[in-house]
């Protein structure tokens, strides 16, 4: 084979990559690249920032690396110096174990940043509403303790409202995931996970499920709209007014698994969300699950092998009482 | 009576999928072929004395890579499959619980059973000649290694025809894996699987530690080891503190499903998250001891095609091992998005990160050991130079993924499955197929057709691209990973057809190097100089394929790229010729017990897997034996005489 | 290992070579046994308080029967100590004497454990009880497993002893059993303080 041939290869998947990133710039359907929400924002920020720094390296090594492939190639008639013994260069080598660390310093400071920012509700100003999360197999219940309403496969929230979930199921781990409007957190039973989302304008936008959980799971979508307050407000009176209020019995039925049509129901059970979580609350005594704990702050990791045994209460996961704002 | 065989074979064997009578056929007749054929021309004794009771570092390694390439055409079949249910939106070609049961085959399949042991081929293949040994610390140990992997994944692959296969994803995440939701043998299958093989892998760990550091020829320090057995040392030593993790975790597993036990349970105060941390403790330090050898790989070959010394040894060593540490810092970025405390967010994001220098110094001394050289194009050194910029991509793509906040928008979606597909095959397969073209000829004697491979490597390569690249966008248009199917209405038809066609292509380019090697072994190219690529390390100083015993003399080694420096010093006529001594070679027996004692454990698995007890004691008892019986054994070696190493040498054109 | 050499010399030297490098292999697999001590005890930290609502480890547990068999493992450790020096003398009979000591040192104490199983069971504590009895039972038990395993080793050795003396290959097993035994002294006072003494307390 030739340079030429790989120069043409290099080319090729440079092309794949522009365009790749020029389609992304513009569709609709690209959920993640035309956030909805601050925290959407604030995670698509993250990604362009990420995207150019890791850009700064690779595409000058990737021109480098055709440079070098072309010009040194095994041709009797290249001129290019051999030099088959140069093979240690401090200056170099110093140079290429610098550079990774600042890319990683600059990226891993924003990184730090977003991680916590990205715990706290995105809207001081306004009130959080809570919405409460249970994933069944295969379907999506939300109830609304505020309100009192509860419904299936379909969430309702205001426009510029903040909504602070609380994620819990009663089924394998599914992962709540609205892109349009920020990232996914898990839905696991026995635990409450936390997640704030806002929609910052009136849509609708889609639910899915992005964790494996059996047969249905590809069915596991729900939707989202987003609707400013008065109209919110309404639908929620609406619905108090039209719909059946759910029973224990309507639970039951409803997380036997299978699909779901969107339901919508007057009232729910009162204490259902904290009754699944508590029923498999790790046999642990559940109320500092529920409590707003601070996390214990020891995070760091141990290693596995150690004798005598490792804390794992301070692992990622073990942590029951990280409820915390 | 009849009936309740009838209602026993229909819930035994898998049932009702043409695609697997298909299967089931082609199995009984491709058994049927192989038992007529070895009948036909004898050569049952020949097989059971020179293969399967061989203790032989090289016959097992073909044996490895034999096993591998088999597993990579039923990994690489599922793949395809999984692409032709999702090229068209709402297509029923799959249903559900069968592309469940697909991606987690493919998943495990792939990882465990076709990279883990290509990877042990190679180790087997080159280790031994690279440094100057007559074989591995433990023969008897290794072939027992292999065995063990060999049932294990015949076990595991077993699941496709006779009660059926498991389809929680690969790494079984609980609690969809426990009985309440995944009832039946299909689980045991791939608990038994992995734990079987696993524990051959970790005595292969453990063997190639000791070889490593204790069998290296005199002369070569640690320091002027070629980089290539360093990668494995490093691979290795990432095995024995990992592999005891999944032992541990999946046998947990197996009690919560067999014993009513309560670690990963819902109920009784089980806790799943438990499993996710356990399995990833092993699982991403899994993927790190499957691709550091296949930079030590590139790094070989990198330095023999461009007739260079490579460039920063002490750097690329020192990276290894960095990569081997960091490695066991990290797991907890498979699931950021678990909902934990911002600081042990941050701290697996920041340790993530950090991975990228060590891997980032790598490529940038491969790429000065090219600079200043002559590059030739030969087949290991395509899969290389199309590695660096494939590897670069992903690791910037993982990158991203470890920016924690921003994963929480890529996580389980298209973008991650794109980007570790692009780390796997672009830097583990690539890295692997340098590997056996590059040593190929070495344990063969003939090199692989240019011509076709080339055909393979182009179809590879622009399969992948065609392949991956779509799907990084698909993760951002929110499709997520084993969606078994979708509708119209999300927009992701136009790329998954795209993505669909690249892949064909890959198999297309697999049937190639199939071709390639058939066709190679009648009309490849031999080597009779034992140096076909003029290569710089010891196991290109003696004749291909390598007699049995490797070194007729063990040489003594000045140089790190000692076999170069020797071509150099006789071609400046500096070069001092060392009076030849032989020696009687000492050289390990044949042992029927390893595979023996693999059969008896792969009774344990099957038994458990369909809860017969029975068998699993009929199993372990027989273990025991085999034990009990190889530790009464004490003449376990013998000697090869003088005579003979000359003759052997003689009938190999090399006079002593 | 090469020129200078005679034929005759090889047997010999292979021999004490070969087995060294088992012994270091044997310490390479005891490192990765404390690593799946080190996991089952990981696990058995997660479900120490996981008793969904069944009985906890201090009401069920005697401390002094587990007492008694710490003190038991102890003296085989110390036994099989006595052993090795027994080999490094090069008497063959008292090794097998201690050998044999050991061996019922450590019979005893499986004896005892299994007896210990049996009790809790019958107080309704199984492995399908809570996460804390599914952690302990396979905590205790895999220590249990690994003596039992190490007392048929041990037969095996003392036959082949017999039979053969004290010669480069059965020095390396005994050195290597003594190991073992060693490391599974050191596993069980960890697993006494973790969790039997913190389990009562």
């Amino acid at each position: 084979m030739s340079g030429g041939k790989m120069l043409r290869q290099i080319h090729f998947w440079i092309l794949a990559a522009l365009t790749t990133v020029l389609l992304s710039g513009c569709g609709s359907e690209y959920l993640v690249l035309n956030p909805k929400g601050p925290v959407a924002e604030t995670q698509y920020n993250l990604i362009i920032i990420s995207t150019i720094l890791c850009a700064v390296i690779i595409v000058p090594v990737l021109a480098l690396t055709a440079f070098i492939v072309y010009r040194y190639r095994d041709k009797p008639d290249n001129k290019a110096p051999y030099k088959p013994e140069w093979a240690h260069n401090s200056v170099l080598e110093a140079i290429w174990w610098g550079i990774p660390v600042v890319i990683i310093a600059i990226l891993g400071y924003f990184t730090v940043r977003d991680t916590y920012v990205l715990k706290e509700s995105p809207n001081k100003e306004v009130a959080p509403m809570t919405v409460q999360v249970t994933a069944l197999d295969w379907k999506w219940m939300f109830t609304y303790p505020e309100q009192n309403i509860a419904t299936v496969n379909y969430l309702e929230i205001p426009v510029g409202v903040p909504v602070h979930f609380q994620i819990s199921a009663e089924a394998p781990m599914n992962s709540f995931w609205v892109p349009s409007l920020g990232g996914q957190v898990y839905a696991m039973a026995g635990m409450a996970t936390e997640l704030y989302l806002q929609a910052d304008e009136p849509g609708e936008f889609a639910g899915f499920s992005s964790n494996f959980s059996g047969e249905k799971f590809a069915h596991m979508q729900f939707k989202v709209v987003a609707k400013p307050q008065e109209e919110f407000n309404k639908w929620v009176s609406e619905v108090k007014g039209t719909s059946p209020a759910m029973t224990k019995e309507d639970y039951n039925e409803l997380k036997k698994p299978g699909l779901a049509e969107e339901k919508l129901y007057s009232a729910f059970p009162e204490g259902l969300f904290e009754e699944i979580v508590q029923k498999y609350g790790h046999g642990h005594d559940m109320d500092h699950v529920m409590q707003k704990q601070p996390a214990p702050t020891g995070d760091k990791s141990k290693e596995t092998s150690q004798l005598p045994p490792t804390d794992m209460s301070n692992m990622p996961g073990m942590d029951h009482s990280s409820m915390k704002h | 009576m009849w009936e309740d065989i009838k209602d026993f074979a229909s819930t035994f064997f898998v049932t009702g999928d043409p695609l697997i009578y298909g299967a089931d056929v082609s199995i009984v007749l491709t058994m049927l072929a192989i038992v007529f054929v070895l009948t036909k021309y004898k050569k049952w004794g020949w097989l059971w004395r020179e293969w399967l009771t061989t203790v032989d570092h090289k016959r097992i390694g073909i044996m490895y890579l034999i096993a591998s390439l088999l597993m990579l055409f039923r990994g690489g079949v599922d793949a395809l499959l999984m692409r032709l249910q999702l090229a068209f939106p709402n297509l029923e070609f799959l249903h559900a619980d069968h592309y469940n049961a697909i991606f987690t085959t493919h998943g495990t399949i792939m990882i465990l059973f076709m990279a883990m042991p290509m990877m042990f081929g190679l180790f087997n293949m080159v280790v031994p000649l690279q440094i100057g040994a007559r074989d591995v610390a433990y023969p008897f140990l290794n072939a027992l290694s292999f065995w063990l992997f060999f049932l294990g994944a015949m076990l595991f692959n077993l699941s496709f025809v006779i009660g059926g296969s498991p389809d929680a994803g690969w790494l079984s995440y609980p609690p969809l894996s426990q009985n309440d939701f995944s009832p039946g043998p299909g689980q045991n299958f791939w608990i038994w699987g992995i734990q079987i093989s696993g524990i051959g892998s970790l005595a292969t760990g453990i063997n190639f530690i000791v070889t490593i550091l204790k069998m290296r020829a005199p002369g070569m320090t640690l320091s002027k080891m070629p980089l290539f057995s360093w990668s494995v040392l490093s691979s290795s030593i990432m095995i024995i503190f990992a592999f005891p993790i999944l032992t541990i975790t999946i046998a947990l597993l197996f009690l919560d499903r067999f014993a009513g036990a309560h670690f990963f349970t819902m109920d009784g105060g089980g806790n799943p998250m438990m499993y996710l941390n356990l399995i990833w403790m092993w699982g991403h330090p899994e993927v790190y001891i499957v691709v550091v050898p296949a930079f030590g790989i590139f790094s070989e070959v990198v330095a023999t095609f461009s007739r260079k010394r490579i460039f920063g040894y002490k750097s690329m060593v020192w990276a290894l091992m960095a990569i081997a540490i960091a490695s066991f810092f990290t797991w907890a970025h498979h699931f950021f998005t678990m909902g934990t405390s911002a600081s042990v967010i941050a701290f697996f994001a920041i340790s993530t990160m950090v991975i990228a220098i060590p891997t980032g110094v790598k490529v940038f001394n491969w790429l000065f050991t090219m600079f200043r050289g002559r590059i030739s194009f030969k087949q290991p050194m395509l899969w290389t130079i199309a590695f660096i910029p494939c590897f670069l991509v992903g690791g910037a793509t993982g990158v991203m993924l470890a920016v924690a906040p921003a994963d929480y928008q890529y996580h389980n979606s298209y973008f991650l499955i794109a980007h570790f597909h692009q780390v796997l095959i672009g830097g583990v397969v690539f890295g692997y197929l340098a590997g056996i073209y590059y040593w190929w000829p070495k344990l063969f004697g003939f090199k692989l057709d240019e011509k076709l491979g080339r055909w393979g490597f182009w179809f590879w390569n622009i399969g992948f691209y065609i392949c991956f690249m779509p799907q990084y966008a698909l993760g951002f248009m929110g499709m997520t990973r084993r969606y078994y199917t979708y509708g119209w209405d999300r927009g992701w038809e136009d790329l998954n057809l795209v993505s669909t066609v690249g892949a064909f292509m890959m198999g297309i380019g697999f049937i190639f190097q199939v071709w390639q090697i058939t066709y190679s072994i009648k009309h490849g190219e031999r080597d009779t100089t034992g140096d076909p690529w003029d290569a710089r390390t010891l196991e290109w100083s003696i004749p291909s394929p390598a007699p049995f015993y490797n070194f007729a003399v063990v040489p003594n080694v000045k140089d790190s790229d000692d076999w170069w420096a020797t071509k150099q010093a006789k071609a400046n006529g500096t070069y001092k010729e060392e009076p030849v001594h032989l020696e009687p070679i000492h050289m390990p027996k044949n042992s029927g017990i390893p595979i023996i004692m693999s059969t008896f454990w792969f009774l344990i698995g099957f038994g458990f897997t369909f809860g017969w007890v029975w068998m699993a004691v009929v199993g372990f008892i027989g273990v025991a034996v085999c034990m009990w019986v190889r530790s009464f054994q004490y003449d376990t070696d013998y000697y090869v005489p003088v005579d003979e190493v000359r003759r052997t040498e003689a009938s190999l054109g090399r006079v002593l | 290992m090469m020129a200078n050499h005679h034929d005759h010399s090889h047997g010999h030297d292979h021999h004490e070579e070969h087995e060294q490098l088992k012994v270091l292999g044997f310490w390479i697999f005891v490192v990765t046994d404390c690593i799946l001590f080190g996991t089952l005890f990981a696990t058995y930290a997660v479900m120490m308080h996981s008793f969904a609502g069944g009985p906890t480890g201090k009401e069920l547990f005697e401390l002094p029967g587990i007492i008694a068999s710490t003190f038991i493992l102890l003296t085989s450790s110390f036994t099989s100590g006595l052993a090795v020096l027994a080999m490094n003398k090069g008497k063959v009979k008292e090794l097998i004497a201690w050998l044999a000591v050991t061996a019922v040192l450590g019979l005893a104490f499986v004896v005892l454990e299994v007896n210990e199983f049996t009790h809790l069971m019958h107080e309704g504590a199984t492995m399908a009880t809570s996460g804390f009895w599914s952690a302990f039972f396979t905590l205790v038990g895999t220590h249990g497993l690994h003596v039992s395993v190490g007392l048929f080793w041990m037969v095996a050795l003392m036959m082949q002893l017999k039979r053969r003396g004290i010669n480069a290959v059965t020095r390396r097993k005994v050195t290597n059993l003594s190991l073992y035994w060693h490391f599974l002294d050191v596993v069980w006072i960890f697993l006494f303080t973790v969790v039997y003494l913190m389990g009562v307390m």
